[in-house]
């Protein structure tokens, strides 16, 4: 029964699409985060989305986080002599966290989660539907 | 008399059958909404009805038998068909995305709005069906 397997695709959407809210989340709660548990700055982090190998005979196809990338573009060099993570020059690597970036995403994760949250609700309904054939 | 019935119903549960897999097929494409390099697919909806309405006579329903590892299943799981034989088409490309996806969520969501309203039109005609069964069967009393 086909209509059953949209609760799994879109749960692994939603599911995929929580984990990107989070990352958003790590990201921009450590905008500013000037050193961290390896003694470096923060770098914003990124997840990767892949779709997963099709069942139900090729028509259901869910999305998984295939991984999570750090960010490698450049650190954000800020000038502050008196901070105490302040180089001799008197620079501060700060994190490569871009805000701007980071809301896009933000949007994005929440419309799509959305969206899924929609598609199973028309599942649900169309199933509850099937349950009354013959009443 | 129970084969009569089941011809009397075969073409309502053959479509709401493949209405329940095109809406499946739709919902993992707004699911891969996002994902890099994901093609969004579709079914075309009145040849795979045809060509259900054609197995679902007994003598064309023939399959290869596999006996060994290394046979080739039928029909192929490639990703090209669905298992009842239906090809997995790709929808066509409107406006392009850099990350190489497919997927224009406008299509998909009205796709699958009409698809999620033709199962419940396809439901009621199924009911009408028993309906005017259960009436001849009753005949009237």
């Amino acid at each position: 029964m086909s209509l059953f397997n949209i609760f799994n695709v879109s749960g692994s959407a939603m599911s995929a699409q929580a984990q990107r809210l989070n990352v958003v989340a790590s990201n921009l709660a450590n905008a500013d985060s000037a050193t961290s548990a390896s003694g470096e700055a923060y770098r914003a982090r990124q997840v990767v989305f892949e779709a997963t190998t099709p069942t139900d005979g090729g028509a259901s196809t869910g999305v998984r986080v295939k991984q999570v990338v750090e960010d490698q573009s450049p650190m954000k060099q800020m000038y502050d002599p008196k901070h105490p993570m302040a180089d001799d020059k008197g620079y501060v690597t700060m994190p490569n966290v871009n805000v701007v970036d980071e809301m896009v995403n933000m949007l994005s994760a929440s419309r799509s989660y959305q969206t899924n949250v929609e598609t199973m609700n028309a599942a649900k309904t169309l199933l509850l539907k099937t349950l009354t054939i013959g009443q | 008399m129970v084969g009569k019935l089941d011809d009397y119903l075969r073409f309502n549960e053959a479509a709401l059958s493949l209405r329940s897999q095109r809406q499946s097929v739709l919902a993992s494409n707004i699911a891969n909404g996002d994902t890099p390099n994901y093609k969004a697919r579709d079914i075309d909806f009145s040849s795979a009805m045809q060509a259900a309405l054609d197995k679902a006579s007994p003598s064309a329903n023939a399959t290869l038998k596999t006996t060994a590892s290394k046979h080739y299943p039928n029909p192929l799981q490639d990703g090209t068909t669905m298992a009842d034989g239906t090809p997995l088409l790709y929808r066509g490309v409107v406006q392009g995305a850099v990350d190489g996806n497919t997927v224009d969520m406008d299509v998909e969501r009205n796709q699958f709005a009409d698809n999620a309203i033709r199962y419940e039109a396809g439901i009621t005609a199924i009911n009408a069906q028993i309906k005017t069964m259960m009436a001849a069967i009753q005949g009237g009393s």
